[in-house]
This record gives C-alpha cells, sequence and structure tokens, in this order.
C-alpha cells in the first residue's frame, strides 16, 4: 500500500509534479514534507485528503489520496 | 437534483429549458432562480483574453452533489441544477449555472445565492487567466460586489 499524492493549478507548477505517491506518513503535514522533499510550504495551501478538506495534523494511512491545493477560485 | 461538469461551451438557457423538460415537476413549481456566470474580458483592470479552468474531477463532483443535498435540506426546494465549465473558456461563455426550482419564490431565490456561494468557496475549481503580459493563475474569489 502507499499514498496517493495530489498537487493542482498554481502548486503543480510550483512543485514540479501533479501526482506521485509515497510509501508512508503519519499526517498530511508529512505527506507534505515527504513528497516535496521538505518544499516551504505556502502560507494558504489547503489539504484534502479522501476528497474532503483537512488539516495538516490529520492522520493519514495506507491507501489514501492526498491533495493539496491553493484556494479554489471557480464559479 | 443534478451536477455536471462539462468540458464544452453550452447553452445554460437550452440547459434549463431541458432539465425542466425532463423533470416530473411540471405544474408543481412557482418559482425558478438561475444564477449564470459568464468570463469577463477583464479583471483587476487588465485585459482577459482567455481562461483555462482546472478542477479536481472527484473531488468537485463529490462537493457539487454535497451542496445541493445540502441545499435540499434548507431550503423546500424541488429540483436544482448545477453545471461547471472547466477547460479552455472564452470571454462571453458561461462558466456556471445554478438553477433552483420551488413553489415559491423565496427558497429558490435564498437557494440559488446559497449555492453560488458555497460553491466558489468550496469547490475544488482553479482559474487560469492569459493576459496581454502572460498567464497567471487567479489567487481569489472576487467578493460579488
Amino acid at each position: 500500500m502507499s499514498i496517493q499524492v495530489k498537487f493542482f493549478a498554481s502548486l503543480r507548477e510550483t512543485i514540479g509534479v501533479g501526482d506521485t505517491t509515497i510509501n508512508h506518513a503519519a499526517s498530511a503535514g508529512d505527506v507534505w514534507d515527504l513528497a516535496t522533499n521538505k518544499a516551504e510550504r505556502p502560507i494558504n495551501v489547503l489539504v484534502a485528503i479522501n476528497l474532503e478538506y483537512a488539516q495538516f495534523n490529520s492522520p493519514v494511512q495506507d491507501g489514501d489520496e492526498v491533495a493539496f491545493f491553493p484556494p479554489v477560485t471557480g464559479g | 437534483m443534478s451536477s455536471h461538469i462539462e468540458q464544452q461551451t453550452f447553452d445554460p438557457w437550452l440547459a434549463i429549458v431541458n432539465h425542466q423538460q425532463q423533470s416530473d415537476i411540471s405544474k408543481q413549481f412557482g418559482a425558478t432562480a438561475t444564477f449564470i456566470g459568464s468570463m469577463r474580458d477583464f479583471n483587476d483592470d487588465a485585459n482577459v483574453s482567455h481562461m483555462v479552468l482546472e478542477h479536481y474531477p472527484a473531488m468537485t463532483q463529490r462537493y457539487l452533489n454535497q451542496l445541493e443535498h445540502e441545499a435540499k435540506q434548507r431550503w423546500n426546494l424541488l429540483d436544482t441544477l448545477i453545471i461547471h465549465r472547466v477547460g479552455d473558456i472564452n470571454p462571453a461563455e458561461p462558466i456556471v449555472l445554478i438553477a433552483c426550482w420551488s413553489a415559491h419564490r423565496r427558497a429558490a431565490l435564498d437557494a440559488c445565492s446559497w449555492l453560488i456561494e458555497e460553491l466558489k468557496h468550496q469547490a475544488p475549481f482553479w482559474k487560469k487567466e492569459t493576459r496581454k503580459n502572460g498567464e497567471r493563475w487567479v489567487e481569489n474569489n472576487t467578493n460579488g460586489l
């Protein structure tokens, strides 16, 4: 099992990757550090775990999908 | 209730008529409230010639469904329809359609207003504008005024 990681919009361009996987992490914040090689985290970045908004200290487990993205601007 | 993502430009007025004809609420609704958001050719005092709308497909659909369910719990609605564009968009083309049907006007009007505000603050869409001096990601929603 592994954790699927996604980056969207400006964050995808900044990080340079849209999809990646990591083997294990305890929290969404750990996922960020592992997937970005500890890149500086923009203050307004949002996180979702399994399609629901979450916090950076929210726990993650194997099989989860964790997504990072900037503030949404639809409509 | 129905919500979906459109990859190509669409006619929001035709979508409303088609949805109304296919639903089983005819002769029940006395009010139809609609919001149609279209692309402007300017933003922050700069000309905008083109836009690309990106989204997080699975999460977007989940949020549109959730919003419709919550609206139906909050107001006495007969039906709702949400259509949102993604991909390449040109000025004057529709970006989003929200339509609400109810027996009386207040439920449809209030639900429609609530739905567009919730959608703009929750549903994972992102706009990238093309301007004379290059492309830029839109970083914030306008305040709507």
